[in-house]
């Protein structure tokens, strides 16, 4: 039976933990679908073409950009937000490093910068190496060269980079893992 | 963006005839380059069949001793793949230093490929490009094409393909499997992508109603004392102003072997055959490695812009040659 | 000599943790975290676009693909009929606005706040690429979006004027204006003085457009209800915004309302009021409903103005023993036919250095182009790129250490070209102090490799002068002890929100944690605008007015209830059976708001005709450039400032470092790139325009000298753009020191390194 393209799917997926089923045009973008019709608005739009990071969030634990995704390519997956990641009541520990580090300004980047390290730190996790990794063949281990070209998808304008790494760095000391 | 529609074909006897019934229908991979040129309206597709859940997502060893890799297969899981790494590490390089962590996650590997150019006046729905609508004509020759091609180009077009895993996979003699209704066929990688000439408006010779479906790697003990260099703008998340791959093999001092692909300097992937005849059989000198990148660029061509890129293309080549000699590969 | 190795680690000495509540002590100082930072890094924060707005639409603009000439005919039919539309604004329907004010008036700032002069919608005539000349409004986004690309447009068109190199010859002289920036400035024959000079150096310099990029990109929202207007709008002058929407659409300055709480960077170009604002007003008010329009990126690029290009030359005559006999800084920059004014490029050139003569002039080109606006230090960002290079290569010239060169030229007590009094000057021991935190001793020999780099390691200086502007407050506390300070300020991530609680705790002498700050709404007591990086000090000038006020009330309530003076808030209030003391400095309407402007103005003559105030800096960097392809990478960076007092070194630290990053994208690749033949911005985008990211920027090891100015309220003299002056210059003179090369042109690309 040959396949039928349908122009407004109903998506069913996981957000935040909670199973969702929305009616959305297929031309609707993850990031849209998050703030203009979920009132998600913790996901940011800087350039809505992928050259930011301000957008990211985890699909299926991974790491992607909400501009550049169709809504309806996430059926069936789980997509963690910021506001998935913590609560001003009960925050994540990066969330706090990053309060701690000063790895922010005016904010605007920062849930894209959140959820990017957390997609990050499990990449190096799994031994996905990085362009300043000295081998290709031996498993990468963490340092700040590492850190900082892993976070490059992620700009910041005001200039918080160094909190950010730092923020980063603590976090990851103190969960033990991430090499 | 136009309305459109979508769909998720069960498997790709139905993808392939997806494409085919259905009028302005399009594959759709990671969606990192489609998406974008769909908003900037350069795209403008009815329909999309999304590719992604076929199962072509598998990296797989050939009878041959070489690698099938689906083109499902996410650039993140490509670079992190093993075999990949220790046999083939000018691959893993190559992929890892495009784009960011987040794109690496979404891109597959058949939309890397088929990835169009970055062109300012390709880009600028405003502008005259050929490559957009042809008969226009050309914004870049005679503006802001630092970007732009040194070899290759045509008077319609200066436009350069962005992909660095592209490089990477010419330099390895890959061949690009592809599918349609009416069957399959490989085409050696060298062929996939064109040159602009008169016609700059097809980027590859893949036809309307075919998928690109794997990419395969040829058993190369060569390969795995392979390194990408990519020179570019900045430290990060740029595209390439000159990049290199190259593999080397060097018996008693004097080149046995030496391939090399550049990017972004024309419109595919520039595999360097005129530099490897030269350095076969030679010292493998910095001396000789420069003469060779020399003779490749003697044909190159370049604009106020992107003189430099000449230079620059001879001094990367040398600087990748003589590390793989003294250092080896990156596996 | 020892290299540097790339440092791995996370800063040794990271700013001192705060102990948290129940500290004692001053606050003033301490490294507190800021007080929005839960709200920020849980994403609950909300930006302009974000405010649940019942019956919202939204808007999306229809942009000229042409710079100059006028609609013949514009064809809005198809877009109507897409489903969803609910209007199609052009200059056909749109209602007509006040024309903007034409001229600066000093009793009311706000005639500053138009972007350009361009009557939006208004009028058949386009004057830059990229004018709005429609705006879709939709029930949906999608809605709009695709609309406003059915709307079709004839023009005719006009061959603009767009080549700022080739129009040099018609460059206008720039005169300089009271109570604004300097623009030019003379002492002694300079000219003279350098034909004479026994050592001379003369170079050219060019630095391109850049772009703020914030990344939230403007938004408005606006609700019409009835004559009242609420908007709200991520903006750097809430004041300005208000009133000048007032004006425009000839309502009250009191009926226009405007919510700016978060605003995800501005840097300067959310100062004005650009385009999109009166477009969404405008829709608003014809659809009688709710309107959102937020900026594409490319929009931004192409209806915000940036930061002028700038043609400079330098030259410098000095003595054999290195004393500056001549100094001539002449500079060019760029505005639109239709607004914008002169960045005030050579004012370093004016304070830097006590040369025996001193030449400085600008003149200003007009092209078919978007206005120019002020970004992040306006004219010293470009100019001392230009006077710290020149000075480097004649340190060169001289055989002499730069940095010795610097401090033998360094001015005592007195303004060179003014001879005004330095409130105080400490460029000096920032100098020195970055020499030796840095190990300036051990720089190596020019041109020296380690493996496949060269390195070299550059300085530079940095001076930014001070502003005070005015800021109404409102004091409050409770018979719980609390206190609240009220007014319009704004945060855009300077950490505003968190330092005036700690001045308002040490300023009142109650704990920091019971105090918070109300800002970024215009129904507060009209703030300072976030610029000119006066808005930390003019608030302190206020909180110490008003504290002091509160404590006097505080201390006769006190003695009522026979309490000593200084006795706690809340015990006072709590014995005086007071639910809460409230004092205000400054009104916004009426005489005394009249009478507060003119006596900012009056202090502001007075203060400039005495001293002269800036916050300074040094920068030392190690850079590395690949011997074979010329890529730059910065290695190391240290950077010591006088910002005067330090109110919080967390925020302070971050905002100086702030600065550095954006100069390192000045240095290395922000340029934004106009097609001359169409006037049009080809790169409006951050994949084309490279700003730094991650892997660019290594550990800044930025040090405050933390002494008090005795001539700005609280000693503060403004850490926001102090940052970013100099650092293209201490690049390039790192990049001169690794390859004998000078390079001149902004950016620092590798071609240009290369040679």
């Amino acid at each position: 039976m040959p396949v039928q393209p349908r122009t407004t799917p109903e998506l069913r997926f996981s957000l935040n933990g909670a199973p969702t089923a929305v009616e959305v045009d297929a031309g609707v973008s993850l990031l849209d679908l998050l703030r203009e019709h979920l009132d998600l608005s913790g996901t940011k739009k800087g350039c809505n073409q992928g050259a930011c990071g301000v957008c990211t969030v985890l699909v299926d634990g991974r790491r992607v950009l909400a501009c550049l995704t169709l809504a309806v390519q996430v059926e069936g997956r789980d997509v963690t937000t910021i506001e998935g990641v913590g609560t001003p009541d009960e925050p994540h520990d990066l969330q706090r490093a990053f309060i701690g580090a000063d790895g922010f300004q005016c904010g605007y980047c920062t849930s894209g910068q959140i959820c990017s390290a957390l997609g990050m730190l499990r990449e190096l996790d799994e031994g996905v190496p990085s362009a300043v990794s000295e081998s290709m063949g031996a498993a990468p281990g963490r340092s700040n060269v590492e850190v900082r070209e892993r976070m490059s998808g992620n700009l910041c304008r005001c200039g918080a980079y160094n909190g950010i790494a730092d923020a980063i760095e603590s976090y990851a000391d103190t969960t033990g893992s991430h090499r | 963006m136009k309305p459109i529609s979508y769909a998720v074909p069960a498997s790709i006897d139905e993808a392939l005839a997806a494409i085919v019934d259905l009028p302005g229908a399009k594959f759709l991979g990671g969606g990192t380059n489609l998406v974008d040129l769909m908003r900037e309206g350069i795209e403008t597709p009815e329909v999309l069949v999304d590719v992604t859940r076929l199962p072509l997502a598998e990296i797989t060893e050939t009878p041959a001793g070489g690698l099938r890799i689906g083109a499902a297969v996410r650039n993140t899981d490509l670079a992190a793949n093993l075999a990949v790494r220790q046999r083939y590490p000018v691959l893993a390089q190559a992929v890892l230093m495009g784009a960011s962590g987040q794109i690496r996650n979404m891109a597959t590997v058949g939309g890397n490929l088929l990835q169009r150019t970055r062109c300012l006046y390709f880009y600028d729905a405003a502008a005259a490009c050929n490559k957009r609508d042809l008969g226009s004509g050309c914004g870049a020759v005679a503006g802001h094409n630092r970007m732009g091609a040194i070899l290759g180009a045509s008077e319609h077009c200066v436009a350069v393909h962005p992909s660095d895993l592209a490089v990477a996979l010419v330099m390895l003699d890959a061949e690009v499997e592809v599918a349609s209704r009416t069957g399959t066929r490989r085409i050696p990688i060298q062929d996939f992508h064109r040159l602009p000439g008169e016609s700059p408006h097809l980027d590859t010779t893949l036809a309307a109603d075919e998928l690109v479906t794997a990419v395969t790697l040829p058993a190369e003990p060569l390969a795995a004392s392979s390194r990408y260099r990519k020179v570019r703008d900045r430290a990060s998340y740029a595209f390439a102003l000159v990049s290199v791959a190259a593999a080397l093999e060097v018996t008693n001092g004097t080149v046995s072997q030496a391939r090399v692909a550049l990017g972004g300097v024309a419109h595919k992937p520039w595999r360097a055959t005129t530099l490897e005849q030269y350095l076969a059989g030679r010292p493998a000198t910095d001396e000789e490695f420069a003469a060779a990148a020399r003779a490749e660029l003697a044909q190159a061509v370049g604009t106020p812009s992107t003189e430099f890129k000449i230079e620059l293309a001879v001094r990367t080549i040398t600087a990748t040659l003589r590390r793989l000699r003294d250092e080896g590969g990156a596996a | 000599m020892t290299l540097a190795p790339e440092r791995t680690a996370r800063p040794s000495a990271p700013p001192e943790a705060d102990a948290g509540p129940g500290r004692t002590g001053p606050a003033i100082g301490r490294a507190v975290d800021r007080v929005d930072g839960l709200a920020k890094t849980t994403g609950t924060a909300r930006f302009s676009a974000e405010y649940p707005i019942p019956g919202l639409t939204h808007a999306v603009l229809v942009h000229a693909p042409i710079a100059r000439g006028r609609i013949r005919s514009i064809d809005v039919a198809q877009a109507e009929a897409h489903p969803g539309v609910v209007l199609v604004l052009t200059h056909l329907n749109a209602p007509r606005l006040t024309p903007p004010p034409t001229r600066m008036n000093p009793m009311d700032l706000s005639t500053m706040a138009a972007g350009s002069s361009i009557a939006f919608l208004n009028t058949d005539e386009v004057h830059v690429d990229g004018q709005p000349v429609a705006a879709v409004v939709a029930e949906t986004l999608e809605s709009a979006q695709y609309a406003a690309s059915l709307v079709r447009v004839d023009y005719e068109t006009i061959t603009p004027t767009a080549d700022f190199e080739a129009e040099l010859p018609t460059a206008k002289a720039v005169r300089s204006m009271p109570v604004l920036p300097p623009t030019g400035g003379k002492r002694g024959d300079a000219r003279a003085a350098y034909t004479k000079a026994p050592v001379q150096v003369d170079l050219s310099f060019t630095t391109p457009q850049h772009n703020h990029n914030a990344l939230e990109p403007h938004a408005t929202t606006a609700v019409w209800d009835g004559k009242k207007l609420t908007v709200y709008e991520g903006c750097q002058n809430i004041d300005w915004t208000q009133k000048f929407l007032a004006k425009r659409f000839d309502v009250p300055a009191s009926d226009v309302h405007v919510v700016s709480k978060y605003v995800g960077g501005g840097f300067g170009g959310k100062s004005k009021v650009w385009a999109a604002t009166l477009i969404t007003c405008m829709a608003a008010q014809v659809a009688q409903r709710p309107v959102r329009l937020a900026l594409t990126r490319e929009g931004v690029y192409r209806t915000v103005g940036g930061r002028t290009p700038t043609r400079q030359r330098v030259a410098i005559g000095a003595s054999r023993t290195g004393q500056m006999e001549a100094l001539i800084h002449q500079a060019t920059s760029r505005k639109g036919r239709v607004g914008g004014e002169a960045d005030q490029i050579i004012s370093c050139s004016l304070d830097l250095y006590d040369a025996a003569t001193i030449l400085a002039e600008q003149k200003i080109v007009e092209l078919d182009l978007m206005t120019n606006t002020a970004m992040r230090a306006p004219g010293e960002a470009q100019g001392s790129f230009a006077v710290e290079s020149a000075v480097d290569e004649l340190a060169i010239e001289l055989g002499l250490d730069p940095v010795e060169l610097r401090l033998l030229n360094q001015p005592v007590d007195k303004s060179p070209v003014h001879g005004t009094r330095y409130s105080h000057r400490r460029l000096a021991q920032a100098l020195e102090q970055g020499r030796d935190l840095f190990g300036w001793a051990d720089r190596p020999a020019p041109g020296t490799r380690d493996g496949k780099d060269l390195v070299g390691w550059g300085v530079a200086a940095a001076i930014h002068p001070a502003w005070e502007f005015v800021a109404n407050v409102q004091l409050t506390v409770d018979a719980t002890g609390s206190a609240t300070l009220a007014c319009a300020f704004h945060e855009m991530g300077m950490g505003t929100a968190t330092v005036v609680g700690q001045m308002v705790a040490d300023c009142l002498g109650v704990p920091l944690e019971r105090v918070s700050a109300l800002y970024g709404d215009s129904d507060l007591p009209m703030g300072p605008g976030a610029g000119g990086s006066g808005q930390t000090a003019s608030l302190a000038a206020s909180i110490e007015k008003a504290c002091q006020a509160m404590r006097k009330r505080l201390d006769a309530l006190a003695s009522k209830s026979g309490m000593p003076d200084g006795s706690d808030p809340a015990e006072v209030l709590t014995r005086a059976g007071e639910q809460s003391l409230t004092v205000e400095v400054g009104a916004d309407t009426g005489p005394k708001a009249m009478w507060g402007q003119v006596r900012f103005l009056s202090k502001m003559v007075m203060d400039s005709r005495r001293w002269m105030k800036a916050a300074t800096g040094a920068h030392y960097c190690e850079v590395r450039v690949d011997a074979d392809t010329g890529e730059l990478r910065i290695r190391r960076w240290l950077s010591v400032f006088d910002v005067g007092r330090v109110v919080n070194p967390k925020t302070t630290h971050s905002q100086l470092r702030g600065g550095i990053v954006m100069g390192l994208g000045m240095a290395m690749g922000e340029e934004t790139l106009i097609d001359t033949r169409t006037a049009r911005i080809m790169n409006p985008s951050l994949a084309e325009y490279h700003v730094p990211v991650h892997a660019d920027v290594p550990h800044l090891d930025v040090h405050t000298l933390d002494d008090p100015d005795p001539q700005m309220p609280l000693g503060i003299l403004g850490a926001g753009e102090v940052g970013i002056v100099g650092v293209g210059a201490a690049v390039a003179n790192a990049i001169r020191h690794a390859t004998g090369r000078r390079v001149t042109d902004l950016p620092l690309t590798l071609d240009r390194i290369v040679g």
